[in-house]
C-alpha cells in the first residue's frame, strides 16, 4: 500500500502553517521529513495518520493494506506514550485490544514482537522501571504488533541521549533489513535522516512547503558512520536548511 | 523535621593563609557554602502517635491533679471505660451498624454519580458549559441546611439520610474528578485513538486509570464530609447511630459519653483515611 499526499495546506486562523504539500510515499521505503522547528512537520504527520484534519487537500491510500494488517497507519510517538500503569506486555496488549483477537493469537503476537525488539526479559516490567531507550523499543514493539502498512514515526529518537539513539538506529536498520516496512519518519536530526531515509523531504520554514526531495541510494544495511557519501548528503541538507533554521529561530511568534 | 542547627551552613570558616602557611603566595581557600537542601519533608515514624499520647496523657494528668475540673473535660480513662462498657453491652454494634450502613450506602451513591458526572464534565464541552456553574452553585450550600427538605422529599427514614450523605459527597467528588480528568496527558488519548480505540474504551482504559490518583485524593475530602453529614442526619430522627448517641449524651451533659462518641467518629475518620492510603499504595504502584 502506498500513500499519496495531495495538495495539503493548513492554517490555524490566519496563520498558514503548511502550503501545497504533495508527496508520494512508496511501499517498503522510509521517507524522512526534515525541516526547521515550527515548520509543521509533526502536524503533517498527524494528518497522514488521521489524527488531525488539514484545512485543504487530502491524504490518500493507494491500494489496499496487505492481508493480516490490523492497523494500517500506526504511530510511534516522540514521548513514547506508554501507559505507566500497564506492564510492557500490557502496553502491547492495549494496542491489540480493539481487534479482539483470540487469546492464543494475541499471546503469540506479543511474544514475537518482544523477541524482535529484544524485550522478552522485560515483559512484566512497568514503564517506570525501564530506561528511555527501552521505553521507545516497547513503543516500537507495540507498533509492530498491529502489523502496520505504514509506520508514522514522530521524532522517535529525539527524547533519547545520543548513545541510545545510535543503538536504536541500528535496531531500526536491523528490523527494516529483516522485514522491510514503510515509514514516514519526522526528525530534526539530519544524521538520523541520512542514516535511515531512502528519501529525505526537506520542508521550508512556515508556511511549510517542500523545498527539495533528496534520494539516498546506499542500502540501509551498508550505511556506516563516516561514510563520505552520507556525509556529503548531510552537508547538502544542512546547506539547504541552514538559512531557514536561522530565520525560523529569529522569528517572533504571534500567539 | 530537621535540626536547623545541623542544616545551617558554616558561613565564614575561612582557611586563612596561616593554615596553609607552607605556600605563602597561595590565595585564601574557602569551602563552598552549602545552600541547597530542605523543602522535602520525609516521613518520621511515631511522632503522630506521640502527639496523641501527650495530649491524652496531659488531659489525664490534669483531671487527676484537679488542675482541670470534671465539668471542663472528662477524664480520658473514664471515657475509655465508657467505651469498654458500650462495647460490652452490645450497644456499640447497635449504634455502629446503622451508622456504617448509612455512610457506605450514601457515599457510594454520591461518589459513583460524582465520578460519572466529573468524567462527563472533563470530556464534553456541553456538560462542562452546563454543569460547572451548577456545581459551583451547589458546592457552598451547607447540606445540613437542606435536611428538612430531604425529609420531605425522601421521608424521615433512611432515604433522607442516604440523600444527604450522597449529596454532600457528590460535589467534592465532581470537582476532584473533573480536575483530574483535565490533567490527563492527551498524548495517551491520541495514542489510544491511533490504535482505533473507541470513546468508551478510551475512558475506561486511559482516562479513568490516569485520573485515579486525583479521584482518590478527592475521596479523602468527600468521605470526611460524609462522616460529618452522617452525624448531622442522625441527630434528626434516628433512634440508633453514632449521631443519635452523641445527641442524647449532649442533651444530658454526659461528657464521658459525648467524648466516647467523638472518639468513635475520630477513629472512623482515621480508618477511612488509612483505608484510602492502602488503596492508593495498592492501585497506584505504577507512579514513580
Amino acid at each position: 500500500m502506498d500513500l499519496r499526499l495531495d495538495g495539503i495546506h493548513h492554517s490555524y486562523g490566519s496563520t498558514e502553517v503548511l502550503s501545497g504539500i504533495s508527496l508520494d510515499i512508496p511501499a517498503g521505503q522510509i521517507v524522512c521529513l526534515v525541516g526547521p522547528s515550527g515548520c509543521g512537520k509533526s502536524t503533517l504527520l498527524r494528518f497522514v495518520g488521521g489524527l488531525e484534519q488539514p484545512t485543504g487537500g487530502a491524504v490518500l491510500q493507494v491500494g489496499t493494506p496487505p492481508a493480516g494488517c490490523l492497523n494500517p497507519l500506526t504511530y510511534v510517538f516522540q514521548d513514547f506514550a506508554l501507559l505507566p500503569w500497564r506492564s510492557v506486555r500490557g502496553n502491547i496488549a492495549f494496542a491489540l485490544a480493539p481487534h479482539r483477537l483470540p487469546r492464543a493469537e494475541e499471546e503469540a503476537i506479543i511474544t514475537d514482537v518482544l523477541a524482535r525488539t529484544k524485550l522478552s526479559d522485560f515483559a512484566d516490567a512497568l514503564p517506570k522501571q525501564i530506561s528511555g531507550g527501552m521505553k521507545q523499543r516497547v513503543a516500537i514493539a507495540r507498533a509492530l504488533a498491529v502489523r502496520p502498512a505504514v509506520m508514522l514515526m514522530d521524532e522517535p529518537l529525539s527524547a533519547l541521549d545520543s548513545q541510545t539513539r545510535e543503538l536504536l538506529m541500528d535496531d531500526l536498520v536491523t528490523l527494516w533489513t529483516r522485514a522491510p516496512f514503510t515509514a514516514v519518519y519526522v526528525t530534526h536530526n539530519l544524521s538520523e535522516a541520512v542514516r535511515l531515509g531512502h528519501k529525505i523531504v526537506v520542508l521550508s520554514r512556515r508556511p511549510g512547503k517542500i523545498r527539495e526531495v533528496v534520494d539516498i541510494d546506499t542500502p540501509l544495511s551498508e550505511r556506516r558512520h563516516g561514510d563520505p557519501a552520507l556525509e556529503a548528503a548531510e552537508a547538502r541538507l544542512w546547506g539547504l536548511m541552514r538559512d531557514e533554521a536561522a530565520a525560523a529561530d529569529a522569528e517572533l511568534l504571534h500567539v | 523535621m530537621s535540626d536547623p542547627e545541623k542544616n545551617d551552613p558554616p558561613i565564614n570558616r575561612q582557611i586563612t593563609p596561616q593554615s596553609a602557611a607552607n605556600t605563602p603566595s597561595s590565595p585564601a581557600m574557602t569551602p563552598v557554602r552549602f545552600r541547597g537542601g530542605g523543602f522535602a519533608p520525609a516521613p518520621v515514624r511515631g511522632v503522630g502517635i506521640l502527639v496523641f499520647v501527650l495530649l491524652i496523657g496531659g488531659a489525664e494528668w490534669g483531671t487527676r491533679a484537679g488542675f482541670i475540673t470534671a465539668l471542663t473535660l472528662p477524664r480520658p480513662s473514664d471515657v475509655f471505660a465508657t467505651l469498654v462498657e458500650l462495647y460490652r453491652s452490645g450497644l456499640l454494634a447497635e449504634h455502629m451498624i446503622p451508622s456504617l450502613t448509612r455512610l457506605i450506602v450514601g457515599s457510594l451513591m454520591g461518589i459513583s454519580i460524582g465520578v460519572s458526572v466529573g468524567v462527563l464534565i472533563g470530556l464534553s464541552s456541553w456538560f462542562r458549559a452546563g454543569l460547572v456553574p451548577l456545581v459551583a452553585a451547589l458546592f457552598p450550600i451547607p447540606k445540613i441546611a437542606l435536611l428538612p427538605l430531604f425529609v420531605i422529599w425522601f421521608g424521615i427514614d433512611e432515604g433522607s439520610k442516604y440523600a444527604l450523605i450522597a449529596f454532600g459527597t457528590f460535589t467534592p467528588t465532581v470537582v476532584a474528578t473533573y480536575g483530574a480528568v483535565d490533567n490527563v496527558d492527551r498524548t495517551w488519548v491520541r495514542m489510544a485513538q491511533s490504535f482505533d480505540h473507541r470513546w468508551w474504551s478510551i475512558v475506561r482504559g486511559v482516562i479513568l486509570p490516569a485520573a485515579l490518583p486525583g479521584i482518590l485524593s478527592g475521596l479523602r475530602i468527600s468521605l470526611a464530609i460524609g462522616i460529618i453529614l452522617l452525624v448531622a442526619a442522625e441527630m434528626l430522627g434516628a433512634e440508633y447511630g453514632i449521631g443519635a448517641y452523641i445527641l442524647e449524651a449532649g442533651s444530658l451533659y454526659d461528657l464521658e459519653r459525648l467524648f466516647a462518641g467523638v472518639v468513635i467518629l475520630s477513629a472512623l475518620g482515621v480508618t477511612v483515611s488509612f483505608a484510602i492510603g492502602l488503596i492508593e499504595r495498592r492501585v497506584l504502584r505504577w507512579r514513580s
